[in-house]
């Protein structure tokens, strides 16, 4: 199953397990909630194609004590309707789980509408907001796991890119390979692009770590191994807009001489082309290739 | 609470609201909505200072968010709100803003202002009840209430939730539009139309007759969720 299919397949039982949990959808993902919805009258609520109506109504629910859990694909998830996801949500002090899927050029063919490099930036400005980015399928199983028993605020950003492997979702920083006392830093991978980052710096002398936690971050976690480090240099690849958590990363990192570098969608420019999401993730520099040669200058080997 | 035993009267709401606004000043927002939030909570709604936590309570969401003060007038008057609280309004400190809070204001069950999110919060809320098929005890279901203004209903998030309430048949939802003929590029037809068409049962009275307000609310309307025009001056 991919992360699309896990995901229905997870809520499915815990719609079943937990009364609370309802689906609130926009015409997108309909036919995946078939089953639940004839078994659970009124808890799957598709509105149509009314995505400000969808994050609205979602409020409502969890207004009345039910656990809401909203998916589209995340431009119309998270930006078309940003004002609802700030006011009918965080303000109102409501909960709800924002499942999206797209992540940032999953449709690449699409062309520009269909894709939101932004939305974790976004989530970033508002406060209280868990987000997980997985790695794995069976990562958003595990994301699910942890964020529908709660009240709290969580969005989860499918993706169609993944790792061969599942790690754990842990909230922490997880240690992939850890470099020399006098290794030339630290690359924490988020999400899909861990595979490729182990390959870029497989020559490299560095400690890679791995979350799908990206909110809240574990700044514990990175100043531990920053410190561990033979420098304190930061690299982060995150399959998102570039530079989306230079702010975590300055912060875990503000009591020592350090330097950073994101690594992510590009932000100069809005590509206008089509093909496959590969080809995109070149362009960006998010291939294996790309990530090794940015790795390499930044370290500075 | 004495204070508030002597000030719970209709006639009292202009006092009330004066410990807000000073006796000078009187906003058109703010009083053109305080007929339909008393008749509301005076007559129709099954809500209490007592039952403002319990789950089969009827709600009254204030979805016009501007010119509170009626709103928390009424608060005051039912005893939601200490009525010294009125007092504090708009300060720091103070739960009572210009817009109100719902995390901050006892009573409220939404925080508005900016325009159009009350309604698709209604229908929400309204559906959450209905999924969960909350009841009371003598069986009635309990009923959610937007209060909208005629401005308000150009935002386009207002019309996404009004044809869905309607294909739904929400018949536990009901919003009353406040008319003051305040929106700029008007309602051909009519406001009520704009429901009527979506499927909703659209009634259209003084919003200064508490009579016909009290009748256009309560009157049954199996089927369909309500619309109440509430015609006032401009």
């Amino acid at each position: 199953m991919n992360m699309r299919e896990t995901f229905a397949a997870t809520v499915d039982r815990a719609m079943d397990e937990d009364p609370r949990v309802a689906v609130v959808l926009a015409a997108i993902s309909t036919e995946m909630f078939r089953a639940p919805a004839s078994r659970h009258p009124g808890r799957v609520i598709d509105v149509g194609i009314r995505e400000q109506a969808m994050i609205g109504v979602a409020g409502g629910l969890a207004l009345t004590g039910m656990r809401p859990i909203v998916h589209s694909y995340a431009p119309f998830l998270v930006e078309r309707p940003f004002e609802q996801v700030k006011l009918d949500l965080g303000h109102q002090d409501v909960g709800a789980v924002l499942v999206s899927i797209g992540a940032s050029y999953d449709a690449s063919g699409a062309g520009r509408t269909h894709q939101a490099p932004g939305d974790v930036a976004l989530f970033d400005s508002l406060p209280g907001w868990t987000v997980y980015a997985p790695g794995h399928p069976d990562e958003v199983r595990d994301a699910l796991a942890a964020a529908v028993p709660g009240e709290h605020r969580v969005y989860v950003r499918l993706s169609e890119e993944a790792n061969r492997a599942p790690m754990p979702v842990s909230g922490r920083l997880s240690v992939l390979r850890t470099g020399s006392p006098r290794s030339a830093g630290v690359v924490v991978a988020v999400g899909p692009m861990l595979d490729r980052v182990l390959e870029a710096t497989a020559d490299l002398d560095v400690t890679v770590a791995y979350t799908a936690t990206v909110r809240p971050f574990d700044r514990e976690g990175l100043s531990a191994l920053a410190g561990a480090a033979g420098n304190a240099d930061v690299l982060v690849v995150e399959p998102y807009l570039r530079g989306t958590s230079a702010h975590e990363v300055a912060g875990a990192l503000a009591d020592r001489r350090h330097r950073q570098l994101g690594l992510g969608v590009a932000r100069e420019h809005e590509v206008r082309s089509y093909g496959t999401p590969a080809r995109h993730a070149r362009v960006h520099g998010l291939d294996a290739e790309g990530i090794a040669k940015a790795a390499r200058d930044f370290f500075l080997v | 609470m004495t204070t508030a035993a002597a000030l719970s009267r209709y006639a009292d709401l202009p006092a009330l609201i004066g410990l807000m606004e000073g006796d000078e000043k009187h906003t058109e927002a703010a009083h053109s909505t305080l007929d339909v939030v008393w008749v509301l909570y005076d007559r129709v709604l099954a809500v209490t200072p007592d039952t403002a936590e319990a789950p089969d309570r009827d709600r009254f969401l204030l979805s016009k968010g501007h010119g509170p003060a009626a709103f928390y007038a009424v608060l005051a008057a039912k005893g939601f709100l200490d009525v010294p609280t009125l007092r504090s309004w708009a300060a720091f400190d103070s739960p009572l803003g210009h817009h109100p809070d719902r995390v901050l204001v006892p009573g409220a069950e939404i925080g508005s202002g900016s325009l159009g999110h009350g309604l698709p919060l209604g229908l929400g809320t309204a559906l959450g009840l209905r999924a969960q098929r909350i009841r009371r005890p003598d069986g009635a279901e309990p009923r959610v209430v937007v209060l909208v203004g005629d401005r308000e209903l150009h935002e386009g998030s207002n019309h996404e939730a009004i044809a869905v309430a309607g294909r739904m048949g929400a018949d536990n939802l009901t919003v009353v539009a406040v008319d003051n003929a305040s929106s700029g590029h008007g309602w051909p037809g009519g406001i009520g139309a704009r429901f009527g068409v979506e499927g909703w049962e659209a009634r259209d009275v003084s919003g200064r007759d508490h009579d016909a307000l009290y009748e256009a609310l309560t009157r049954p309307h199996a089927g369909r969720p309500l619309a109440v025009v509430a015609r006032v001056r401009p």
